[in-house]
């Protein structure tokens, strides 16, 4: 299984805030509206994402997801680390695009199956 | 005191998803059809026909009070009412320095209409009024109570643009003044499925984007007079709202 940290080191991702790095990621999901990711994300998942909203912490600790992930050179907002140092909740970032990022993850979790 | 039917959420032609014959004047008379009294006028991002508005209202007695349906970072649509004129344009001003960068080259996104009381065209704004401000939520909110202003959460029933859509849920550090629940649903249904708001003041409205559409959903007023002091005491519980 994946672990956050295996992920981040793979698709080269800044760690902004460090929780449990050694979390599984089972899957993934891709989503900007938070409403949609309560709904559908399941735990364990990598969530990426264009948000940069505290609100993303606690819909993350709620879903138990693994990690977020924030793509085109988003950074979290001050509140948002500091939720997320709180909470042990780990972002990372990228400079690439969202579906740039997803393809690679894909491939990195498909051959790993 | 008396009851005032009021909408407090309609677009003029200078949103770019409203319809072209939507000018102040038309909507006034609109509105003087429907019975309403009070009505807000609240474009996306823009106060530019806020003005022609107030003064066109007056004429038939209506009140008319100047406000902005802004758009956070996060893409949550705010309502934000203003005492004042020279209130809203300090807010207009921030809201443009923060807006989105590119212009709107009118075929795409609408025509953006800047009218007068004849309903004559005056300009044609030319910036993304659809897109977002770099302005957090919270950091919104803030500015429109620094000019004075009350921040109503838009169509919180909605499945974009809402802040429960983009959020998820309503964040402890932002201080709406009332919710608005979009002229889709019903004011029980809504109190149910979000009986964790109760606690703020709830108002539903038109969300008008056609002639026709104003005054679909109103709520009424018990006031002094028709004013924005008078509806910021109802939004504080001392006055009664009816939905």
């Amino acid at each position: 299984m994946l672990t956050v940290g295996a992920i981040a080191e793979k698709l080269g991702l800044n760690i902004v805030v460090k929780g449990d790095i050694s979390q599984i990621v089972s899957g993934c999901y891709i989503s900007d509206l938070l409403s949609d990711v309560m709904a559908h994300s399941n735990e364990h998942n990598l969530w990426i994402t264009l948000q940069t909203h505290p609100n993303t912490v606690a819909v993350a600790v709620v879903k138990g997801i693994s990690a977020l992930l924030l793509t085109n050179g988003r950074n979290p907002e001050p509140g948002t680390i500091r939720k997320a140092e709180a909470e042990k909740v780990t972002i990372m970032v990228s400079p690439e695009p969202t579906f740039e990022l997803a393809g690679r993850l894909y491939q990195i979790m498909k051959s790993e199956e | 005191m008396k009851y005032y039917k009021t909408d407090l959420h309609i677009h003029t032609c200078l949103s770019p998803c409203a319809a072209l014959d939507m000018t102040p004047r038309r909507i006034i008379n609109a509105a003087v059809a429907k019975g309403l009294q009070i009505i807000a006028i609240a474009d996306h991002n823009s106060a530019e026909n806020t003005a022609v508005a107030i003064t066109t209202g007056m004429n038939y007695g209506i009140t008319v009070l100047p406000a902005m349906e802004l758009t956070s970072q996060e893409e949550v649509h705010v309502l934000a009412l203003f005492d004042s004129l020279k209130n809203i344009f300090a807010m207009q001003e921030i809201i443009y320095d923060s807006l989105q960068s590119g212009v709107n080259d009118k075929t795409g996104l609408g025509y953006q209409l800047v009218v007068n009381e004849m309903d004559e065209i005056l300009a044609y704004n030319k910036r993304l009024l659809l897109g977002a401000t770099a302005l957090s939520l919270g950091d919104l909110v803030r500015d429109i109570h620094s000019f004075g202003g009350m921040a109503v959460a838009s169509h919180i029933d909605r499945q974009h643009f809402s802040v429960i859509s983009q959020l998820g849920f309503i964040p402890d550090d932002v201080v709406f003044d009332a919710l608005e629940i979009s002229y889709a649903m019903g004011a029980h249904e809504a109190k149910s499925q979000f009986i964790c708001y109760n606690g703020i003041p709830w108002v539903t409205s038109s969300d008008a984007h056609r002639l026709e559409d104003i005054g679909r959903k109103y709520t009424t007023f018990l006031l002094n007079e028709p004013s924005f002091d008078e509806i910021s005491l109802a939004f504080k519980g001392k006055r009664e709202i009816r939905l």
